[in-house]
């Protein structure tokens, strides 16, 4: 299923919207530099570069990409290392 | 166009919600039970709780016209409280037989804890063991994903499961496909910050198609915003999808879901009737 309407539609209706959410990250990011500080080394910072770089590559499914992104990683152990056994194996 | 509301605290709103989402055509909802803001102190705090969820808020729903059905259980939240979770659990079922409660929920994992998987696989044999539905709370942010794949890991687990009788909510762009693919329904929440955005919740509509899909305000005592539905209505009406679509995520795919728990004596509006010629 696709969205019913075409890129140029989606592209007049959210061209502002988008410009203005980059706008508001390419601020927040200059605000983080004038600010006392320093918080080159926060590794929160990292993701966010990281997650500019996926919304400027060629991938598709940018959104998920980026919330796997910001995401803890999941192991398919972590019922034994929990120690709790499955009720009925699969 | 008529909606129902499948995950929404209203204890949480005032009256003037239930008329302004009376106006807005929301004709029935479901309240899961959930944390309060604080923990509370002693299982009569949840005895409490729950008459509230079963006696006062069906009455002061339906005074606009609203249906209110319930799911019951102990939030995540409070699960590293584990004597207190299983003087809970044990205490449900006197509240099963009344008539707005579909199920248990919303279970779920918050923080990713053993004792949370511990309460989490308590509540789903209570559910097991009483033939009830069930409504599942995924956890906030970065917990998301790995609290998902570990509540679909407990869920798959259990062969007892009747996987199409489960609704696991707040799916994002990353957990959609990994609950749908497994079987279970899937909600979306619309928030104004975290979860989903309207605009996003159509774009997962648009790649994972409408079948077991459904959206939801899960308004609170938190920012959220109750008549979240109808803007994710409006929404898909300005892409230009058919109402026939959005009806179906907002009314036909909750009827399903909700129709398959014996407690859902649901009464569908008089003027939806076909009009006599």
């Amino acid at each position: 299923m696709s969205s019913p309407m075409h890129a140029r539609a989606v592209l007049d209706r959210e061209f502002l919207e988008m410009r203005a959410k980059v706008l508001e990250l390419a601020a927040s990011l200059d605000r983080l530099e004038r600010a006392a500080g320093d918080v080159v080394d926060d590794p929160r910072l990292k993701l966010l570069r990281q997650a500019i770089e996926v919304l400027s590559d060629d991938r598709d499914e940018r959104a998920e990409r980026v919330q796997l992104l910001f995401s803890r990683p999941y192991t398919a152990e972590w019922q034994s290392q929990f120690n709790l056994t499955p009720r009925q194996p699969r | 166009m008529y909606y129902i509301d499948p995950h929404i605290h209203m204890v949480s709103r005032t009256t003037d919600d239930y008329e302004t989402l009376a106006k807005m055509g929301c004709v029935a909802m479901s309240e899961p039970a959930f944390w309060a803001g604080f923990d509370r102190g002693s299982v009569e705090s949840f005895r409490d709780y729950f008459r509230q969820l079963t006696e006062f808020e069906p009455k002061r729903a339906a005074q606009y016209g609203i249906q209110h059905f319930t799911w019951l259980c102990i939030n995540a939240k409070e699960a590293e409280n584990v004597e207190l979770s299983r003087e809970v659990i044990a205490m449900i079922p006197e509240f099963l037989d009344r008539p707005n409660v579909l199920g248990i929920g919303e279970i779920g994992l918050n923080k990713n804890t053993r004792n949370e998987a511990t309460i989490f696989l308590e509540h789903v044999e209570l559910a097991v063991k009483f033939e009830q539905q069930i409504l599942i709370h995924t956890p906030h942010l970065e917990d998301k994903y790995q609290g998902t794949r570990m509540i679909l890991d407990m869920l798959c687990d259990n062969s007892n499961i009747d996987r199409s009788r489960v609704l696991v909510d707040h799916v994002e762009e990353h957990t959609v496909r990994h609950v749908l693919d497994e079987g279970f329904w899937a909600g979306m929440t619309l928030y104004p910050v975290t979860k989903c955005t309207p605009q996003r919740a159509a774009d997962i509509v648009e790649m994972c198609g409408p079948e077991r899909l459904m959206v939801n305000s899960a308004g609170d005592w938190g920012p959220s915003k109750p008549t979240a539905v109808p803007d994710f209505i409006l929404e898909m009406r300005r892409r230009g999808h058919a109402e026939s679509l959005i009806r179906r995520i907002v009314y036909d795919n909750p009827l399903t879901f909700f129709r398959q728990s014996r407690s859902f004596n649901y009464q569908p509006p008089v003027w939806d009737e076909p009009a006599e010629v």
